[in-house]
């Protein structure tokens, strides 16, 4: 098809669009005047019943916690997916470094900003953490920290090179990570069936509302999360390197 | 106000899948799909607002103040999850397509090749 078709094509289309979603909009209520029975009932009774007070962890990780299940697995398949997609190819081969201690560097990385990043690794692994745990207290969770930790060595390749990265992720462990956390969330929800009677039920004592340990299985399950999330965005980002810096066509 | 907020959310959308329908680069593809998937976020916490309203943490407000749709907010969470894991897939299938072809415009992958 022609470009100047597929243009034409796409405006007609789109004005089409535009007008059904005009139309449905105005269908919506005012902005700012949003009145969900789920929402105003989980406002109030979140503290009460869950000692979480962060409602949208408790949301994720407790009245909706099977659809975070099939999230979770979600980020799985296509880790997996994708690992098969840029699996080494009848034509590729991994290239070795020429000599034992050569690196891949970032190419046009300064002094400084190589040493910011490497100051900055420290600090960012405990906020993962501070995350991760607090996912029940303050905004935050399993997902937001468990980023922040596989973004912290995306820090180590940007300041220090990428075989200094994965010497730091082994590929055993960070395999293990994304699997544990994900068959985690899965036992977690099994301990739900087992002590209080329904898959994913939170069974722990729910605690001092407020307190680091509170809210009965809303951290473990986030930690589990956290495991996974940090796992699967390590090996992405190793599966891109990899492609970039290692696998040559030969 | 309304208009405002639903007519970005609908403007994004509109906008990103132009950007689609016009790219002459993969890379460049898979953003302005991540730009379509942003207008869900946008409609998604529109319609969780609630005026005067505050964030749905009851750290350090009282149990049961007004705040705004928590629900909408996690489904938000998901989203984000979701676009994460099909950016990573979509520009996996971009490197396997610039290998194979040599090239990122979509326009010169021919389907029957190789």
């Amino acid at each position: 098809m022609s470009e100047r078709a597929r243009l034409g094509l796409f405006l007609g289309a789109a004005t089409g669009m535009a007008v059904l979603l005009a139309w449905g909009m105005a269908g919506l209520p005012a902005f700012g005047a949003f009145h969900g029975a789920y929402a105003l009932l989980i406002d109030h009774v979140v503290v009460a019943q869950r000692h979480a007070t962060d409602a949208v962890t408790a949301v994720n990780f407790d009245y909706r916690g099977l659809d975070t299940l099939g999230e979770e697995f979600i980020l799985f398949t296509s880790v997996v997916g994708l690992a098969v997609l840029l699996r080494e190819q009848r034509s590729e081969r991994e290239r070795p470094p020429a000599r034992a201690g050569e690196e891949h560097r970032f190419q046009g990385a300064s002094c400084a900003l190589r040493t910011l990043t490497l100051l900055l690794v420290g600090p960012l692994v405990v906020l993962a953490l501070y995350v991760d745990s607090h996912g029940a207290l303050t905004p935050g969770g399993g997902f937001q920290g468990g980023v922040l930790g596989a973004a912290a060595l995306l820090l180590v390749f940007l300041g220090g090179g990428y075989l200094t990265m994965r010497r730091l992720s082994p590929h055993r462990l960070v395999e293990l990570a994304e699997a544990g956390g994900a068959a985690g969330y899965g036992m977690i929800g099994v301990g739900g069936i087992v002590f209080a009677g329904a898959f994913l039920k939170n069974f722990l004592g729910y605690g001092t509302a407020g307190e680091l340990i509170s809210a009965g299985t809303i951290p473990l399950l986030s930690m589990a999360v956290a495991a996974e999330v940090s796992g699967a965005f390590v090996l992405l980002w190793s599966e891109f390197l990899d492609q970039a810096l290692i696998v040559r066509r030969g | 106000m309304s208009a405002l907020a639903y007519g970005t959310a609908g403007w994004l959308f509109l906008v990103g899948l132009y950007g689609i329908v016009t790219s002459r680069n993969l890379i460049h593809m898979v953003i302005c799909l991540t730009v379509v998937q942003s207008s869900t976020y946008v409609l998604l916490l529109s319609i969780g607002y609630r005026s005067g309203a505050a964030a749905p943490v009851f750290a350090d407000i009282p149990p049961g103040s007004r705040a705004v749709d928590p629900i909408v907010q996690a489904l938000t969470l998901t989203d984000v999850v979701v676009e994460a894991t099909v950016v990573a897939l979509m520009l996996a299938l971009a490197v396997q397509a610039h290998k194979r072809f040599g090239t990122l415009d979509p326009n010169e992958l021919t389907p029957l090749r190789g």
